[in-house]
């Protein structure tokens, strides 16, 4: 893992006090930067690569496409299926509507997604990274682009190495060029998740669209271009915490991106033998083409076995099979298989793997756990919630027939895309009268409305006979809400303060 | 002082010349990236002084090129803020109060404004919620001096009460004790019979002999029962609500030397629409009629 040619100048040299010229010259020699080794992953077809731009395709049509979705709420409320809209303080998903009161539906998906990727970190590797990710999504992309413009692995490194010249610069125009037109979209697509697509995008053109839209997109085009066309696998080695911690989701029944070493060292190039013997007796399958080097994102070689940076993507896979094919032997030296059946097959045994393991069903039982809770509490979602808010200044009121009155604010959440009625009940206070300034209660009850979508809210009077109270100083009070035709109901618990007797 | 710089050997930098029981110091200069930019903050910082206000003049100060003040930025943020309230506190100026009253929008906008002003101009004295203190109303509950609708309310921040305006509310209780129109047992005889009125006496006696007192001196304004009478601006003694407390002492001081409290005539200090937003706002504390 540590190769390179620093290798052996990361252990401490022994320092001599007395000869101060030779620390100097140690020190010289043990730099504590190393720059960087610009990756040229070669182009490289197969199962995997394939799988790659399947997921690719997919993962972009999400991205932008998503925000076209419609879904009709009513003219009360934005018809985007996916929607976070911030002024109206709201986020919808489809048939799902959050208010920020329910903040916690997104910590729940936060988490839910986290163990998501536990598990099937757990089953299969590090198939987030290497397929998923946007970090690889938009990186495969901007390479994709590169290839079609500078062309494959050797022409890159020829042009990087030629001498400035007019098609050279070209080229890298061209690339660049491409690559901020993507980074833009890519930005541009952002802002559609927080505003109406189709009246946002023609608004981004024109230039009518807001500061803060401008701004994001500016932000994500430079974002973009800066991680996939420019800092790439550094991202992920350097940046990134996944690659840090993920090695504990793993076990040696985890599917991974292996070297079968047993079978392909020791390795070498393939010496034709003049006598006709067998070229292969007393020598691994590993011909050392270094093709599996070659095609990795992140310039590793896998041979050397499991690393850091490596992000599981599988093209060496495919590189090594075409290599396999023609040299004439089996495919699979390197494979997407687990440590324990490379470990069989080493020792001759047939492999067994097991699905099924401690790991894997305790991030299945939370998983379950965290699902059902979630849907429990979105099934479970109310459609009217009350907030009561007591006034503190002052406490209560004395009026000229005796009796105290406590004033409150009411808030009613109407979460539906209708206006709606509401009877507001008080119970606990005996002989309780519940009004506004302006509308007169009979008896416990109010009849109140809220807008669609929208908060009402309403300041009240609760005024009862001091005589009624059996503990003066404070009674518990209930305010029920209940809506008159859908049946909607709330309630809200809040004291009832009074002076001492 | 230093006093010989010399080449270090290894590193090849300069020492800074200063030497202590034979330890040298390397001259490492500050990075250069750091250096720069300390003189382009000194750059910059000169550009205050022609811009800005920035030297003080035996007069005054040095203006800068753009005339900028902090007091003007406010004046602007100030008037830019009254500018974007003008429509609607124009339209509360031109209605009337039962028409802000019935309005959803003008009556929002005016409770908004009112609770404002009120925490501006009224709450030093009545409070911050409007419950008042000592010596000054509570203006939550429904126990009004001067009246309790919107009106009522209007005019009495208007003109104020007992001050210099010609429109001011006025009413004035005679010093019964100071002046020797009651002597002492007589005042303790009418501040037993106003205890009664809110049936915390202890003295049926004194309550007896306290009602006629009343009945000869305070029924004219205070009205039969201790009910207080909102035109003449007499308090309601029935209530067990008491602006400078109820107990018999106090109550034994206000009649023996009268209360002269008083409230500024808003009219003069306020433009109308703001006492209009005040009005709707007090009245919506909650005890309005």
């Amino acid at each position: 893992m540590d190769g390179g040619s620093t290798g052996e100048g990361r252990h401490a040299p022994s320092i001599q006090v007395d000869d101060a010229i030779s620390t100097k010259v140690q020190k010289a020699a043990q730099p504590l930067y190393s720059a960087r080794i610009k990756v040229h992953p070669k182009a490289v077809s197969g199962t995997f690569r394939s799988l790659k731009w399947i997921v690719l395709g997919l993962c972009l049509a999400v991205y932008y496409g998503a925000p076209w979705l419609r879904w009709d709420r009513g003219p009360a409320a934005p018809g985007q299926a996916i929607l976070i809209d911030m002024p109206g303080r709201k986020a919808y998903f489809f048939m799902i509507e959050i208010w920020p009161q329910e903040v916690y539906f997104l910590t729940g998906l936060l988490v839910l997604a986290a163990i998501i990727l536990f598990l099937v970190t757990s089953l299969f590797g590090r198939l987030w990274c290497g397929y998923a990710c946007p970090q690889t999504v938009w990186t495969d992309l901007f390479m994709l682009v590169e290839l079609w413009i500078e062309g494959d692995r050797n022409a890159r490194i020829k042009l990087d190495a030629a001498p400035n010249s007019v098609s050279k610069f070209a080229k890298r125009v061209a690339k660049h060029a491409s690559w901020v037109l993507i980074a833009m979209a890519t930005g541009g697509a952002w802002v559609l998740y927080f505003g109406d697509a189709p009246t946002v995008l023609p608004e981004i053109f024109t230039g009518s669209a807001s500061f803060t839209q401008y701004f994001f997109i500016g932000l994500f085009t430079a974002t973009t271009y800066t991680l996939a066309g420019l800092a790439r696998e550094q991202v992920c080695t350097y940046m990134c915490p996944w690659p840090r911690f993920q090695s504990a989701m793993l076990d040696d029944q985890s599917y991974v991106v292996t070297y079968e070493g047993w079978r392909g060292e020791p390795r070498g190039k393939l010496a034709k033998k003049t006598d006709g013997s067998d070229p292969w007796a007393g020598r691994g399958d590993c011909v050392d083409c270094n093709s599996c080097v070659a095609t990795c994102p992140t310039g590793i070689d896998i041979r050397d076995g499991q690393q850091l940076e490596c992000i599981g993507c599988g093209l060496c896979v495919d590189a090594c099979n075409v290599v396999m094919d023609k040299v004439g032997r089996p495919r699979g030296l390197i494979r997407f298989d687990t440590l324990a059946n490379q470990q069989a097959r080493a020792c001759g045994q047939s492999p067994t793997h097991h699905f099924i393991r401690p790991r894997t069903i305790l991030y299945a039982a939370v998983l379950a756990l965290v699902g059902s809770v979630m849907l429990a509490a979105l099934l479970m979602r109310t459609t009217v919630e009350l907030n009561v808010l007591r006034d503190r200044n002052p406490l209560y009121v004395t009026l000229v027939d005796g009796r105290i009155r406590n004033a409150y604010t009411v808030h009613i959440l109407n979460k539906t895309h209708a206006q709606h009625r509401y009877v507001l009940h008080v119970e606990g206070v005996p002989d309780a009268v519940i009004s506004t300034i302006e509308i007169e209660g009979a008896g416990g009850s109010l009849e109140l409305a809220a807008k669609p979508d929208a908060v009402a809210s309403e300041r009240i009077f609760v005024t009862a006979p001091l005589s009624g109270l059996k503990n003066a100083a404070s009674t518990k009070v209930v305010f029920r809400l209940e809506e008159t035709s859908d049946g909607g109901r709330a309630r809200y618990e809040s004291v009832f303060l009074a002076p001492g007797r | 002082m230093p006093t010989k710089i010399e080449k270090d050997a290894i590193s090849g930098q300069d020492t800074t010349g200063h030497e202590w029981d034979g330890i040298k110091e390397l001259n490492t200069p500050l990075p250069k990236w750091w250096l720069y930019t300390y003189y382009a903050t000194i750059v910059w910082s000169l550009a205050y002084y022609v811009f800005y206000p920035a030297w003080p003049t035996l007069s005054g100060h040095t203006g800068g090129l753009l005339g900028w003040t902090m007091r003007g930025e406010i004046a602007e943020q100030m008037s830019a803020a009254q500018a974007s309230q003008a429509p609607m506190v124009s339209k509360i100026a031109a209605a009337s109060l039962e028409d802000i009253r019935k309005s959803a929008d003008l009556r929002g906008y005016a409770m908004a404004g009112g609770r404002s002003a009120f925490g501006v101009q009224c709450a030093p004295c009545h409070g911050a919620g409007g419950a008042g203190a000592k010596g000054f109303p509570n203006l939550v509950d429904d126990n009004w001096i001067w009246g309790g609708t919107l009106d009522e309310i209007y005019t009495t921040i208007q003109y104020g009460v007992r001050n210099a305006n010609d429109k001011s509310r006025l009413s004035q209780m005679p010093r019964f004790g100071a002046d020797g129109v009651l002597d002492s047992k007589q005042i303790n005889d009418v501040a037993e019979f106003v205890l009664s009125l809110s049936k915390r006496s202890t003295d049926p006696a004194a309550v007896t002999r306290g009602a006629v007192v009343f009945a000869e001196n305070c029924v004219a304004c205070h009205q039969e029962g201790g009910t207080g009478n909102q035109e003449l601006g007499a308090p309601n003694l029935a209530a067990n609500i008491w602006i400078y407390g109820g107990d018999k002492a106090t109550i034994v001081e206000t009649i023996r030397n009268s209360r002269q409290g008083s409230m500024p005539a808003w009219a003069e200090r306020l433009d109308d629409a703001t006492v209009k937003m005040l009005a709707v706002y007090v009245h919506g504390l909650g005890g309005g009629k």
